[in-house]
């Protein structure tokens, strides 16, 4: 049998190669088909084939032409050696710098939609993930042996931008949200996400302290509310923790007994006489309480905002003795909040108290029975407190905060799958890993301390989106291409004023120099802007400007003292050096100027779109109110404003109309005739 | 696009890590729940005409009711979802609750524009009943234009007024054009559009209370802003050039 085969194998070679002349040409054809290989393959190649298809899509086109002239054959390759980019998508994407190609759809050939960087400036595996050096659609977009990243869902897109824009971005939503929730929902207080500048993510808020919880609350309440702290309140913040019910009652022991009680926070309670419960009700809308705290009303829609808690079922949580020094004023039990220090009478706090207390749920606690707690059930506590770590975001006496109390998640984006343990029937990457992990973090194994947060599905997407950001082509970044935050401010107004300023809180809803939140107008200017006059009468009684506002500034009862120590410091320190507030008249113009101002107004610059001067016949309603505008506003600060408002204030809507300089001096004349009645405009 | 080369040896693949434990991500099919009941219409419940962003997911779920002749509600009927390619759906078929309604988390394609979804059901008698409703995803730019929309146009040219966003549209002796109105918008050249936000109302003879935006948006905001208002235009828009290239 074998000898067989070595005869036919001897025979066979005699055959090809017998003859010198016979084996030159078998030699010659083994060569030239050992070289067709290459070609064959380069012929054979998928980008060949999916260029081929795009020169027939274009073929029967209108715009076909130009379409081929743009049309080069061939891998094509953008390359950036010093980002690392060697992305060979163009070479079968053909149609993304093709303006015209808007109406196909067929991929690979779709045109990209327009971003602010063209795909060349920064290649696309940037913001898509995959393999750009790949030039096989599988190798190119899923994960292989030797690469783990495969291409990127679109809806997680914006993790791209975030890479090098540290700061918010306006075309990136979805980005800002993850950021912001990442802030506010404290993730970053437990997980260390740092920046590549070398600093940390900070969390929005710290959560309230819970040194002197027990002059505020009782333990029936917090039992309920680690249970479930969305039952209390649905826009709650902190997260359920899913602990068994020995385990609450021992921690609310434990908090009960771990609480000192506070010097004066809480006071004995004011005649019930003066109270009036309709009183309460007004006042809480008088004094704007729903710019910051939301209630729930009847159709179970949130009614307010979300700077403070929602205060739904108050009466549940708060003890009245405690309630009472916190309306009259806040900054005795915690001293950094943002609430003003409203300066009630005691009538008005009798009032709001009893109004406040009554938005109570009276099953809430009526199944909270709690015997009083052994010395083993609040040791148990402290250990359950520190174990899950509950002083990453509280201030408890005796417990410090916990470093590095979870993972890091500084480089999440580019952590390997093969370091990640997946739950059954869940996709293998990154994004399905974070996304399920958020959505249910103690579903992975049993023990897990992350709490369940109640996120929805476009929130996940975002938080999602926000941690694919944090990887390590953002970390390596060369720093001429960081986008960074602007440095945020910690301006403090200086002396008396500044205490005044920091009681009534006026940077919870006020910017000042770059500090203070955007419910309100930026007052970094408010000195060049008004008079003082008007300024002390504003404090006193302040009438809205802008009819259309649900959001206004409370009365806060401040002293005629008070009033001018804060009007003598607004108007010499908040001052544009841009321009001299005396550089113009008050009044004293011309009445053909103040005409012509007139004529502009109304016909070539149609300011009543907007704006009301004639309370009768204007109905804009988008800017503020002119009528007084004469005894409200400086002139020279009127006449810069209509030459360019964004250069005062950046960011105001209302449109630069490239106005001469006569034009603005005629409608600043306009403007300052406009003085008001003396009376009230308004009885509505 | 993707070629299933080796798919016989993947199946092995994939049998060998199922049974070591690992997992596989390959699709398995799940049998779908079976229906007893029938209704004879679906409507809408909420979630239907919603603006989301290109392959992400829309804001809200689209939430589809099923009711009978008699307009009740009707529990445990089998709903599917349906659309134009690259959109998905979480779940894509399900069973009505016991409000008779199925909601849907709702995925847009990669495409800017329109998308039609569709939820269907069968009836007692086989006949297929159906629902029908569009998506808009907005692309990068006229997710841009959307947002300058918010701040700066939709105070006057948005019909609707509610007291958390006070619109001025009925203050206004001229009114201005919804951005919707594509019967008017549609006739109006991206110059026409450009001309008028950069330079007001009175540069195309409109009215003056349209005041210009040209000195305080720059030129990528205001293509950005008419690439939006093009793409939420009723009825659609077709850019002229757009005929003439698919010949």
């Amino acid at each position: 049998m074998q000898t067989s085969l070595v005869t036919r194998a001897i025979s066979l070679w005699k055959k090809l190669f017998g003859d010198p002349l016979r084996a030159f040409g078998v030699v010659s054809a083994l060569l030239l088909a050992l070289l067709a290989v290459a070609p064959a393959k380069h012929h054979f190649s998928e980008w060949r084939h999916y260029q081929k298809g795009y020169l027939r899509l274009i073929q029967g086109r209108g715009d076909a032409v130009t379409l081929r002239r743009h049309f080069q054959g061939g891998i094509q390759q953008i390359w950036h050696p010093e980002l690392g980019v060697t992305d060979r998508c163009s070479s079968c994407h053909l149609g993304l710098k093709e303006a015209s190609l808007t109406d196909v759809s067929l991929q690979p050939y779709r045109k990209h939609p327009v971003i602010p960087h063209p795909p060349e400036q920064f290649g696309c595996v940037m913001c898509h993930r995959g393999q750009g050096a790949a030039t096989t659609v599988t190798e190119a977009h899923s994960s292989t042996l030797a690469w783990e990243q495969p291409i990127l869902s679109a809806r997680y897109i914006e993790s791209g931008c975030g890479q090098c824009h540290r700061a918010g971005v306006e075309g990136t939503p979805q980005l800002n949200e993850g950021r912001a929730l990442l802030a506010r929902y404290g993730c970053v207080q437990c997980h260390t996400i740092k920046l590549p500048e070398g600093a940390t993510m900070r969390s929005a808020q710290d959560a309230p302290s819970l040194v002197h919880i027990a002059d505020k609350t009782t333990r029936e309440w917090i039992f309920a509310w680690l249970k479930d702290p969305q039952a209390y309140a649905a826009s709650a913040t902190m997260p359920n923790f899913k602990l068994k019910d020995e385990d609450v009652r021992d921690i609310s022991a434990f908090l009960i007994a771990n609480s000192t009680p506070l010097q004066g926070d809480n006071a004995p309670p004011i005649s019930q006489k003066i109270a009036h419960p309709a009183a309460g009700t007004s006042l809480y809308g008088e004094s704007f309480c729903a710019s910051c705290h939301a209630v729930q009303n009847a159709a179970a829609n949130l009614v307010g905002g979300n700077v403070g808690p929602e205060l739904t079922r108050i009466g549940n949580k708060a003890k009245p003795e405690w309630l009472r020094v916190w309306l009259r004023n806040p900054r005795i039990y915690d001293p950094k909040t943002e609430m003003p220090h409203y300066r009630f009478t005691d009538r008005q706090v009798a009032s709001l108290e009893s109004f406040l207390l009554a938005k109570a749920d009276s099953d809430f606690l009526a199944n909270v029975h709690l015997d009083a707690a052994t010395p083993e059930q609040i040791t148990h506590g402290k250990s359950l407190v520190m174990e899950y770590g509950c002083a990453s975001c509280h201030e408890i006496a005796g417990i410090r905060k916990p470093e590095n109390f979870a993972p890091e998640l500084t480089r999440i984006g580019s952590k390997s799958t093969s370091q990640l343990i997946f739950l059954k029937g869940m996709q293998h990457t990154l994004p399905d890993y974070i996304a399920g992990k958020i959505r249910q973090p103690r579903a992975f194994a049993p023990g897990l301390k992350m709490p369940q947060y109640s996120f929805t599905p476009t929130q996940i997407d975002a938080l999602t989106t926000a941690l694919l950001a944090q990887n390590d082509f953002a970390q390596a970044m060369p720093p001429s291409l960081a986008v960074t935050a602007p440095p945020g401010s910690h301006y403090r107004p200086a002396g008396k004023a500044g205490q005044i300023m920091n009681d009534l809180a006026c940077f919870s809803c006020h910017a000042i120099n770059g500090r203070g939140g955007d419910m309100a107008p930026d007052l970094t200017w408010e000195g060049s802007s008004v008079q003082r006059k008007w300024l002390e009468d504003f404090f006193r009684n302040p009438a809205t400007l802008r009819p259309a506002l649900i959001r206004r500034m409370p009365k806060f009862n401040l002293s005629n003292e008070d009033i001018a120590t804060l009007a003598d410091y607004i108007m010499t320190v908040y001052q544009t050096p841009e321009f001299d507030r005396d550089s113009m008249p008050e009044a004293g113009y011309s009445v053909a100027q103040v005409e012509q101002g007139r004529q502009l107004f109304y016909s070539k610059y149609a300011c009543q779109s907007c704006h009301i001067v004639d309370v009768k016949a204007d109905k804009g309603y988008i800017g503020p109110t002119l009528t007084a505008v004469g005894s409200r506003l400086n002139a020279a600060w009127v006449y810069q404003w209509l030459k360019n408002p964004q250069a005062l204030r950046p960011g105001n809507i209302e449109p630069n109309r490239n106005m001469s300089d006569e034009e603005a001096m005629s409608l600043t004349a306009f403007l300052m005739a406009q003085k008001g009645s003396g009376k009230k405009e308004s009885k509505k | 696009m993707i070629r299933k080369r080796f798919s016989p040896a993947l199946n092995i693949l994939c049998l060998a890590l199922s049974l070591a434990g690992t997992g596989c991500t390959r699709k398995t099919m799940v049998a779908a729940p079976s229906a007893s009941a029938f209704g004879s219409t679906i409507i809408e419940s909420s979630g239907g005409k919603q603006i989301g962003a290109t392959g992400a997911m829309l804001p809200q779920p689209w939430v589809v009711q099923l009711n009978d002749d008699q307009g009740a509600a009707v529990a445990g009927a089998q709903v599917s979802f349906g659309a134009s390619a690259g959109v998905s759906f979480d779940p894509a078929s399900g069973v009505t609750d016991s409000s008779g309604q199925l909601s849907t988390s709702v995925t847009l394609g990669g495409m800017a524009g329109r998308y039609q979804l569709v939820a269907s059901a069968v009836s007692k008698t086989q006949k297929k009943i159906e629902l029908k409703t569009e998506e808009i995803a907005l692309d990068y730019q006229s997710r841009l234009g959307r947002l300058l929309d918010d701040r700066y146009c939709s105070r006057c040219h948005d019909p609707e007024s509610t007291p958390e966003r006070v619109s001025n549209y009925d203050n206004l002796k001229v009114k201005p054009h919804a951005f919707t109105e594509g019967d008017t918008l549609n006739k109006m050249s991206d110059a026409d559009l450009a001309a008028i936000i950069g330079h007001g109302g009175p540069a195309l003879n409109k009215s003056p209370l349209m005041p210009p935006y040209g000195y305080s948006l720059s030129k990528t905001e205001i293509q950005a802003l008419i690439a939006y208002i093009r793409i939420i235009s009723d009825p659609p828009y077709q850019a002229p050039g757009m005929v003439y290239a698919q010949k």
